[in-house]
């Protein structure tokens, strides 16, 4: 242990702990900005400032190591001087469109700036002044607005290992942005959004598709149907002010309907038909010697991450549709025949905890219905502002139940929004089916938690099934060296882009963290126990639709409506002669 | 090399030849011209002169009797092209391709001097004909740039001869490591990079780190625009560079070192991979050196064009071929440098006092300097001033004898007004100051830093103003951006000098100057930043009458900003 | 010079490129090293040879594109066929770079950073040449120091470089 002074006070904490930390092991919280805890740890704000005795400058708290007999004081008067005035630095190449902000209210260096009372900025003179890059249909960058602070720099390339965005140029005309300061939607950006997550400011920001719902809602002649994620059921609450781990299932539901939504159904539905389509999948790879391991496809940011920088591993990949885009078309053609509804006149709205959802329904393969199967996708963050805008208090409502048929779903289905819940959800009817006997117990514990990586091997039969599980794109990328090495013996890998799953997704509420990732994991685990059907093979709704409609698994229905193909693209721009 | 013997067989033959370089005429040779081929003599055409005496030498049949080496920096730069002739040691300056024949027939054939060119000491009837007698070199003391006279920077064996290599075998072969660090530590020899820290101490640290590999590394960025005394010592003498960081290596156990040199210098690369081609061809580098068992190699890096890159770990960043951004510490260099392994990093003048050190002691080095700043410092004298160049004077001169005693004083009997040390990293110092001795904390005393030694004299002719903005200009272009204060606090401090030298400053400017200047120091990431508000503070300190005139009056004395209406 | 500028792969100037790249290639470290010598191939360094390079050490061409964008010797685009350097270091400044930068503009109608319409010269502002004995100076193409620089001068410098 490591004895030092902060404030007059006698902290003992283990060595290699930051001075940050120790402060805030006694309640002493040092304001940051650039700093990320785990992900971005560089020193470049300097707002963390302290004063340790006998230090010539001030020193950063969130990157210096605590020392013996360290003494620290973290609030004299020259400090609070010395933050003030970086912070009157910083705003003084800001913008300040606060009013007009997507972060107004939920910006860290807002926050910052009313802490430390600024009332004026002195220094008039040059502003960074890029022009801002709308060309994503997920992610929104405004340069103006960026303090430099590089945690998507970090995100995007240490957690995700993609690497879209660097820093360029030096000095005052520093910028982050991709090579040459191309626009986003031309590059190898897999629209995951954890940048947008992780920005303090509103410098990225998802794009705001609630006006498209409003007027949707507005206009009589439309039948407007929402599809709810796994996720967004444990993360809405944090939008209006709940605590993280909030399960507000029912409230969700009878918030939707009160904004107006015709039919309020559920993608754990087709998170439940995406394990009878993929479990069958990898049946009849195993059986039929197949491409393994087979890869699961529900996470649209992993999906162009492949299809850019691992392309020739293509064949892997489940050619299931994700739950979002199995729902689509079904609502446009079995739900649409079934309610006498013509499809052009249905708009079919997802709520997603997720940017690259946005990407996923404008692909052009997504249009198995003949239109365009999810017309709309909002984050969790966009329907959150929404139940704002109409005044809802959407956290005390009275809790509802989604609608029938696409509203039913399993245990299984909901566990989907956690890393290792898709392949949890898969095991337990794939042994079911396999063995024809009844699961003593279901929990397949080994597939959660936030590991990066994690692997285990269940007998089903007489094979013992070799999964492994991933989140967050650097980790699938080891999953996916191994199989280029010809060194993956496993038979099902699931990825999700996300650490920690979607419910760390892109469009979740922020500020999302590891400890929040982790309390909405719980919440899903337990949503998964209230619920009375927890196996996908299960779900009476799914059985109903093989029986009137699909016919069975893999089926020439799934086949045109479920399943789709993928596109191998480069990393690097395309030279054209 | 095998062995310390095969050193010594080829130090005695070589020396033998080289007599004549120390006065001793030779029964073969006539004279060994020593042209200087520093940037400055380069640039007024030296080489013309070479081909011209070459010319002349072969007219008159004794091109085989004489020798002319282009060797380094000699110092002098604005008398170039100069030339020293042996044995006489007779010291020419301003010499043309005209003058050839001139210095063949009449001194090396009949041992006449040219009277019209040597130097005269300003305001003496007679010339001083022989270098040693000159003030401008007798006033100083060369270790660093011991061998720029003497050797033949592409001929390792001049080295050799002036001992060269001499110290790395005694570090092979008569000491311990620890005794090494501990023989550099007790010298007192600090970083002549900017800081000053104790070397010894460095790589003490180094030794003591228990990663691996361990590496070696040469800072030769030299960025301060002003400075180019690193310059002179990898074109004039790269060996004694190698010597140096190849004892290191021997100290803290390291086989590998980097020499990182800017692009803008492309002679010293040629120099200096010349001499790592050398020195691995006679086995000072590579395995096995002096059959000791002892590995070492150096590999050059080159940089890009960025100020930051000469701080430390911005360097060591570049070298693995990244954006030269410097990263907090610690971790140092020490623990964690070149792949995050122990490294030290030194820069070129640092390196070139080592092997020095070890062959003479530390004691003899200790001696020389201050009680805090040991050895000497060599200083790139330029701007208002008689003689401009390079100078190695012992740490505790005074800034009067530097300015008036071996840079002759101000041309055209202006008065002094200003020397500014260290670069943008520096400050102004005013004549009041001018018998300060010189050490690393006198000068931060006043506000200014040794820094890499560029040295600029300033007269009335000069607006401290426009220097001040000069100086942040360039801080402002070399800001890596990495971090807040620098990136737009400096920017904010140019935007005000602008107004200020354009008549539109305003009342409260020099007060913002300050509190910016103050909380940058105290709030940048990186030496660049903690040190690029000093040009504007000292010159606040010691010139704030020219501040306000500008401000209030709208006035520049030097006649520099044009502002007046 | 550059006869094919899309990396076709047809052209010999893409050959030599590759050669260059070949030194390093799968070396992340070595990228300063070749974009040193990839500019000194082709001039500047456009995105086809970034792309090139990056693919070649397997990184990004964000991670390319940073450090070029860091490093003042790095050029994005095509510059004159002489460069002329003005020194701006201190010892420099004191004695009249400005001077000498507004001769430059006045003759050639280009401010620094900028090339001549005709592709003749480039001119831009270094820090320190070493040559402060000799300021204020100029370094044209990196090799020919012109010192002691008086504006009238300068047509006449420039005549020697066509």
């Amino acid at each position: 242990m490591i004895n030092l002074t902060i404030d007059n006070r006698k902290v003992a904490v283990e060595e290699g702990t930051t001075i940050l930390e120790a402060a805030k092991s006694v309640g002493i919280n040092i304001p940051t900005l650039c700093y990320l805890k785990d992900i971005n740890v560089i020193g470049a704000c300097r707002i963390c400032l302290v004063d340790v005795k006998g230090a010539r400058t001030f020193i950063p708290s969130c990157v210096a190591p605590v020392a013996e007999g360290m003494v620290v004081n973290t609030h004299t008067p020259e400090l609070i001087k010395a933050r003030k005035l970086v912070l009157e630095l910083i705003l003084s190449d800001h913008p300040m469109e606060c009013l007009t902000c997507r972060r107004n209210g939920n910006c860290e260096l807002q926050k910052l700036a009313e802490e430390y009372g600024l009332s004026e900025i002195r220094f008039e003179g040059a502003r960074t002044d890029y022009p801002i890059d709308d060309s994503s249909p997920a992610i929104i960058r405004d340069p103006r607005k960026c303090v430099l602070c590089r945690r998507c720099i970090s995100v995007c390339t240490n957690i995700q290992s993609v690497q879209a965005l660097t820093a360029e140029n030096r000095g005052f005309a520093s910028l982050v942005a991709p090579a040459f300061n191309e626009r986003l939607a031309n590059m190898e950006c897999v629209q995951c959004g954890q940048c947008s997550l992780v920005c303090p400011t509103g410098a990225i920001v998802e794009r705001d598709d609630t006006e498209k719902v409003w007027a949707a809602l507005a206009d009589p002649t439309k039948h407007v149907v929402v599809q709810t994620a796994p996720a967004t059921r444990v993360q809405i609450g944090e939008t209006i002010g709940a605590a993280p781990g909030t399960i507000a299932t029912g409230q969700l539901v009878a918030g939707l309907r009160s904004l107006g939504f015709d039919k309020v159904f559920d993608t754990d539905f087709t998170a439940d038909l995406t394990i009878m389509e993929e479990g069958n999948e990898l049946l009849q790879r195993v059986t039929n010697g197949g491409v393994l391991p087979m890869i699961t496809s529900c996470s649209p940011g992993w999906i162009k991450f492949i299809e850019h920088f691992y392309p020739d591993l293509l064949p892997h990949l489940s050619t299931c549709k994700s739950p979002q885009q199995m729902f689509g078309p079904l609502v446009k053609t079995y739900y649409a025949q079934k309610e006498g509804i013509d499809p052009k006149d249905i708009v079919c709205v997802s709520i997603m905890p997720c940017t690259a959802k946005k990407y996923e329904c404008q692909r052009p393969e997504m249009n198995s219905s003949g239109y365009q199967d999810v017309d709309v996708v909002l984050t969790t963050r966009e329907l959150g502002r929404m139940f704002k805008q109409a005044g809802l208090d959407m956290i005390n409502l009275p809790e509802e139940e989604y609608d029938a048929p696409l509203g039913i779903s399993t245990g299984a289905g909901e566990i989907f929004g956690a890393s290792g819940g898709v392949m949890e959800a898969a095991l337990r009817t794939v042994y079911e089916v396999v063995t024809n006997k009844e699961l003593e117990d279901i929990n397949f514990t080994a597939c959660r938690g936030i590991d990066g990586v994690k692997e285990a091997t269940v007998q089903v039969g007489d094979l013992p099934v070799s999964v492994a599980i991933t989140n967050g794109l650097g980790n699938a990328r080891k999953v996916l060296d191994k199989i280029r090495a010809g060194e993956a013996n496993y038979h099902f890998i699931e990825v999700m882009c996300c650490p920690g799953g979607c419910i760390g997704g892109g469009g979740s509420p922020i500020p999302t963290n590891t400890e929040i990732r982790l309390k909405r994991i719980d919440a899903t685990y337990t949503e998964d126990e209230r619920m009375v059907l927890r196996k996908s093979h299960e779900n009476p709704a799914v059985q109903e639709l093989y029986a009137e409609f699909l016919e069975k698994p893999l089926g020439h229905k799934s086949h045109e409506l479920l399943h789709t193909h993928y596109t191998p693209r480069s990393n690097y721009p395309e030279e054209e002669c | 090399m095998k062995s310390l013997e095969e050193l010594a067989k080829v130090r005695e033959s070589r020396r033998e030849a080289l007599k004549i370089r120390e006065g001793v005429p030779s029964a073969t040779e006539k004279a060994h011209v020593m042209m200087c081929g520093g940037a400055g003599c380069i640039s007024t055409k030296c080489q013309d002169v070479v081909d011209a005496m070459k010319a002349s030498l072969e007219k008159n049949g004794i091109a085989d009797q004489v020798q002319i080496i282009l060797t380094g920096c000699m110092g002098p730069c604005d008398m170039g092209p100069v030339a020293i002739v042996y044995p006489q040691g007779t010291f020419y300056r301003r010499l043309k391709a005209k003058d050839a024949d001139a210095i063949v027939e009449e001194h090396i054939m009949q041992g006449n001097l040219v009277q019209r060119l040597l130097y005269r000491t300003p305001g003496a009837k007679e010339p001083t004909p022989k270098v040693d007698d000159i003030d401008l070199f007798a006033k100083q003391q060369k270790i660093v740039l011991r061998n720029n006279f003497n050797i033949d920077p592409t001929n390792i064996e001049d080295y050799i001869a002036n001992n060269g290599y001499a110290a790395l075998g005694k570090a092979l072969t008569e000491m311990t490591p620890a005794e090494v660090i501990e023989e550099v530590k007790k010298s007192g020899l600090r970083g002549r990079g900017g800081a000053g820290f104790n070397s010894g101490m460095k790589w003490g640290f180094a030794a003591a780190s228990k990663g691996t590999p361990k590496y070696v590394v040469c800072n030769g960025d030299e960025g301060d625009p002003g400075a180019f005394m690193d310059r002179s010592v990898l074109e004039g003498d790269p060996h004694s560079v190698i010597e140096g960081m190849a004892i290191c290596g021997r100290a803290i156990g390291a086989e590998q070192g980097y020499v990182y040199v800017r692009a803008e210098y492309p002679l010293a690369i040629e120099r200096l991979s010349y001499a790592i081609d050398k020195a691995r061809e006679y086995g000072l580098l590579g395995k096995n050196i002096f059959g000791t068992g002892f590995n070492f190699d150096i590999e050059i890096r080159i940089g890009a064009g960025a100020f930051v890159c000469g701080e430390e770990t911005a360097l060591l960043t570049s070298i693995m071929g990244k954006r030269g951004e410097p990263r907090p510490r610690p971790p140092f260099p020490a623990n964690e440098g070149v792949w995050a392994k122990p490294t030290v990093l030194n820069n070129v003048e640092t390196w070139a006092n080592v092997a020095e050190i070890i062959r003479r002691g530390a004691d003899w080095y200790s001696s020389i300097g201050t009680q805090g700043s040991k050895g000497t410092k060599v200083f790139a004298l330029a701007g208002r001033i008689n003689n401009t160049g390079i100078v190695e004077v012992p740490m505790g001169t005074t800034l009067r004898e530097i300015v008036f005693d071996i840079g002759g004083g101000i041309p055209r009997k202006k008065e002094f007004k200003a020397v500014q040390t260290g670069g943008p990293s520096g400050g102004c110092i005013p004549a009041s100051q001018l018998d300060t001795p010189i050490d690393f904390e006198s000068l931060t005393a006043l506000g200014a830093m040794m820094g890499s030694g560029g040295m600029i004299v300033m007269d009335d002719t000069t607006c401290m103003v426009d220097i001040a903005k000069f100086f942040l200009d360039f801080t402002v272009d070399e800001s890596c951006g990495k971090c807040s204060p620098c990136r737009i606090g400096t920017k904010r401090m140019l935007e005000i000098l602008e107004r200020i030298t354009t008549a539109k400053g305003k009342e409260g400017d020099i007060e913002l100057l300050q509190e910016l200047g103050e909380t940058i120091k105290k709030t940048a990431l990186c030496g660049l930043g903690q040190t690029a508000p000093n040009p504007v503070l000292s010159t606040i300190k010691y010139f704030r009458d020219e501040y306000e005139a500008h401000i209030k009056e709208h006035k520049c004395a030097a006649k520099v900003c044009e502002i007046e209406e | 010079m550059v006869a094919c500028s899309c990396g076709c792969g047809e052209d010999e100037l893409t050959k030599q490129l590759e050669k260059v790249i070949d030194e390093y290639r799968g070396q992340p470290s070595g990228l300063i090293q070749v974009l040193t010598k990839a500019q000194n191939l082709i001039g500047y360094l456009p995105l086809w040879v970034q792309t090139r390079i990056a693919k070649g050490l397997g990184i990004s061409l964000q991670e390319v594109y940073g450090v070029v964008t860091f490093y003042a010797f790095f050029s994005l685009i095509p510059r004159g066929r002489h460069k002329l350097s003005v020194c701006a270091g201190t010892a420099c400044y004191v004695k009249g770079t400005k001077k000498v930068l507004k001769a430059l503009r006045d003759v050639l109608g280009v401010k620094e950073g900028q090339t001549t319409p005709d592709s003749r010269f480039t001119v831009e502002v270094v820090r320190c040449i070493g040559a402060c004995g000799l300021a204020p100076a100029m370094i044209v193409d990196g090799k020919d120091v012109h010192g002691r620089l008086e504006p009238e001068q300068i047509p006449e410098i420039l005549e020697q470089y066509a």
